[in-house]
């Protein structure tokens, strides 16, 4: 059996190095390091909780909006309040157009460019994926990088800018529309449908939305599957078929994507309450904890026995995996269930992000024709001396968590939980692996890249196929 | 030139913010202007040993390095080792890296508030020991201390903001690609003047408001933020509501204040964010470069003069009464 340490592990948000055991050119075992520890949950300890608005979209440039959710979230429900119903479908606009942007950047410019390597240049698609997708020069990733920042202009209009928008507020949004922004925003995402409709999936939004079976051969996304069909990337990384989504994008009538936990082939509640952070790998000090409960204390001397600075959370003492792949399965799409069916792998969770851009690209135009623009934004109230919340979103990588406790007026306890902890943690107590461990067990290794030292392949397509966000991970 | 950027201790904001440059975009901008990334831990294809190769051959002096760019704060915990930050599969901290090939390249950036001052990942308590590549906050210093000079002859140019506009990256990178920037070009914090000359206040859509003194009472009101929201506009330097964010946008144009997001220290203002200090009912904190006591006479007597108009829409959280229309001229 061989070692590898492999880093820099660069096209995922942040800092990751993963360990491999290797043998009989297979991973054996699979540890991934979080190398990089800032303190956010320390930070934020003994100021004023409206300051949290400021300061945790700054956990994650790539996340920004879903953080400032999150918070503000947490702070209404401490205060036992809701968003003015308007301002949360502003908010829910704003935090959605940050998670399509997301999932276009992560196929074209992290996960895509790995098949114009030159190890898969005998491949019929080869010549195809280096014309789209090659680093800087790619047709396709110049495409998505302006349609993806023509689509922010929508963020720009009623968040000011993106990232780090203070525009998310507890009691609702701080610009409230009028009928001229409406009609620009809905020229910037009829904009976005035909750069979809041209390009990732070359047919209308609506026809991907409703496939039922992984054939679709025009666009981005048909190049896609093509390649998974040839490389079997449905059976590489599969996952431990459990499912969790906190519900995404909550109005004042619940959320436009439901809240749930699958596992055994069914969907059902998620028993927040046993929802706790195993610390047995990480460089923490403390016990295992309900993140209400929770603490991040730094074990600075970084003990041999664990890891990394990532804590391990589980649900019910048991890992789950999150992101659009969990979202679509819980909402009951026919063909993310099917791939969850088969074993969840790297066609699986590609498939779910290209299947939520297309049905978020209808959800967002809905979103817009319902907004009453005449309407209150924000009701505003002062927050309370005393209190506690939950704030609980869906990122673009799956389900994010804020737990806030205030007292005397300033923050006593802030834990989040991102949704790449839930996915890139470390192994618990019994040992268990993490998500991405799990799913890296038995990718194969080459001769060559043992030899070499490289990072095989197999693995960075199931690394990037979770699209990992390192900075928040530990935050 | 070739341009190799790191990704140290930070959220990756300021590279997903370059992202969203327009009319050129990033990539053929950069191309166009015979730019070249040697290595970006976003963007390019080059991973694990690759990357170590390419590093080992610029800190050996083999690859020349024009440009390093440096985005995040860099951590110097615990104690000084700097290992809570890893460059992974390298053994080494991202802090070990930095001052190894900080010597080595013509020029260095520093990309954002946290990889010029320390910024957020230097707030509260600053867990993690942060700091800025050559400053510590206001402190000349950081990591690479305050006499560093890189090759070309300028210190760390500090192309701060939380998260920088793309434009202050792309045009500081033109800047240098056509051998224009200079010690002038660079204030007092080693900001690059074309921004940094510029306040957040000028073209502030709320001038008019800010004239009279017309204020928002609470957030989503579409009054001046300067006298109970916390704006720091008058002070702060930025050109943001001359050129604008992703299209249209600005911070007070989205209805929340300035938070000086391109000095050193603005994660710690001393009061909340969102919440202007006063003293006797007197905001504390005015207008860079302004008498207090002409401030304070000019104040009293504009907010006398406030039209309705003004008085009404500042507490609203749209506009309720237009501008007068003239009538016929004759």
């Amino acid at each position: 059996m061989s070692e590898m340490i492999l880093g820099p592990f660069n096209r995922v948000e942040g800092d990751l190095e993963i360990r491999l055991e290797v043998a009989e050119g297979q991973v054996r075992a699979a540890y991934a390091n979080s190398p990089l520890f800032r303190g956010f949950e320390r930070m934020l300890l003994g100021k004023d909780p409206r300051d949290a608005l400021t300061i945790t979209p700054r956990i994650c440039g790539i996340c920004s909006i879903s953080q400032s959710a999150a918070a503000a979230l947490a702070l209404a429900a401490a205060s036992g309040r809701a968003m003015a119903p308007e301002g949360a479908k502003v908010a829910a606009l704003l935090h959605a157009v940050e998670n399509v942007a997301d999932h276009l950047t992560h196929f074209n410019l992290f996960f895509m460019p790995d098949f114009t390597r030159p190890a898969y240049a005998t491949r019929a698609w080869h010549p195809r994926v280096v014309e789209r997708f090659t680093t800087g020069s790619g047709s396709a990733q110049r495409a998505a990088v302006a349609a993806r920042a023509a689509l922010l202009h929508i963020v720009g209009l009623l968040g000011g800018k993106w990232p780090h928008t203070l525009a998310i507020q507890p009691g609702g949004v701080t610009r409230a529309p009028g009928l001229r922004d409406l009609v620009r925003i809905g020229a910037s995402l009829r904009a976005f449908r035909r750069y979809l409709e041209q390009t990732l999936f070359g047919a209308p939004v609506e026809a991907f939305a409703a496939l039922e079976t992984p054939d679709w051969s025009t666009g981005d996304a048909g190049l896609f599957l093509e390649i998974a069909q040839d490389l079997d990337l449905a059976a590489l990384g599969r996952g431990g078929g459990r499912y969790m989504s906190f519900g995404a994008y909550p109005l004042a009538d619940g959320p436009m994507l439901p809240r749930g936990l699958w596992q055994n082939g069914a969907a059902g509640p998620v028993p927040l309450d046993a929802i706790a952070e195993d610390i047995s790998h990480a460089w923490m000090i403390g016990e295992t904890a309900h993140p209400a409960q929770g603490q991040t204390v730094a074990d600075t001397a970084m003990r041999d026995s664990a890891y990394s600075w990532c804590k391990a959370p589980r649900l019910e003492g048991r890992p789950v995996e999150v992101g659009a792949l969990a979202r679509q399965v819980i909402d009951g799409h026919p063909l993310a269930l099917a791939e969850a069916q088969q074993g969840g792998g790297v066609r699986a969770r590609v498939l779910g992000r290209l299947l939520e851009i297309a049905r978020t690209q209808v959800l967002l135009e809905e979103l817009v024709a319902s907004i009453r623009h005449e309407a209150r934004f924000m009701d505003n109230a002062p927050l309370p001396r005393e209190g506690a919340g939950a704030g609980l979103v869906e990122a673009a990588r799956g389900a994010l968590g804020h737990w806030v406790r205030i007292e005397k007026g300033r923050i006593a306890q802030y834990q989040i939980i991102a949704p790449t902890t839930w996915n890139f943690g470390p192994r618990d107590s019994e040992g268990a692996p993490g998500p991405v461990e799990a799913a890296l067990q038995g990718a194969p290794v080459t001769e060559q890249e043992a030899a070499a030292g490289d990072t095989p392949l197999a693995v960075q397509h199931v690394v990037r196929s979770f699209d990992p966000c390192m900075v928040c991970t530990v935050h | 030139m070739n341009i190799l950027w790191l990704q140290s201790a930070g959220c990756g904001g300021c590279t997903m913010s370059l992202l969203c440059a327009e009319d050129p975009g990033l990539t053929e901008l950069l191309e166009e202007a015979g730019l070249s990334l040697l290595w970006h831990p976003a963007l390019s294809l080059e991973t694990g040993r690759q990357v170590l190769d390419l590093l080992t051959a610029v800190e050996r002096g083999e690859t020349p390095l024009d440009i390093l760019c440096i985005e995040g704060s860099i951590l110097r915990g615990p104690n000084g080792t700097g290992r809570f930050q890893m460059l992974s599969g390298t053994g080494r901290s991202m802090m070990d890296w930095v001052r190894t090939l900080a010597p080595m390249a013509r020029h260095v950036v520093a990309v954002g508030t946290c990889a010029t001052y320390g910024g957020v990942t230097s707030a509260g308590e600053n867990p993690a020991d942060a700091t800025g590549v050559q400053y510590d906050g206001a402190h000349k210093g950081g990591v690479l201390g305050a006499d560093f000079v890189a090759r070309g002859g300028l210190p760390v140019i500090n192309v701060a903001g939380c998260p920088t506009h793309p434009g202050w990256v792309t045009e500081t990178l033109l800047l240098l690609a056509a051998e224009a920037l200079t010690a002038d070009g660079l204030d007092g914090y080693a900001r690059p003047r074309f921004y940094a000359d510029h306040l957040v206040h000028h073209a502030c859509s709320k001038n008019e408001f800010y004239e009279y003194k017309a204020s928002a009472a609470a957030l989503s009101e579409i009054g001046c933020m300067m006298e109970n929201l916390g704006c720091v506009g008058t002070q702060a330097v930025g050109d943001c509501n001359i050129r604008a964010w992703n299209g249209d946008g600005s911070c007070t144009r989205a209805g929340y204040p300035c938070i000086n997001c391109t000095a050193p220290e603005f994660e710690e203002p001393g009061h909340s964010f969102t919440e202007t200090p006063k003293f006797a009912g007197i905001p504390v904190g005015l207008p860079t470069d302004m008498p207090k006591a002409w401030f304070m006479a000019l104040a009293s007597l504009s907010k006398a003069a406030t039209p309705r108009r003004l008085a009404d829409n500042a507490t609203s959280d749209r506009i309720r009464i237009p501008p007068t229309l003239r009538g016929p001229k004759t």
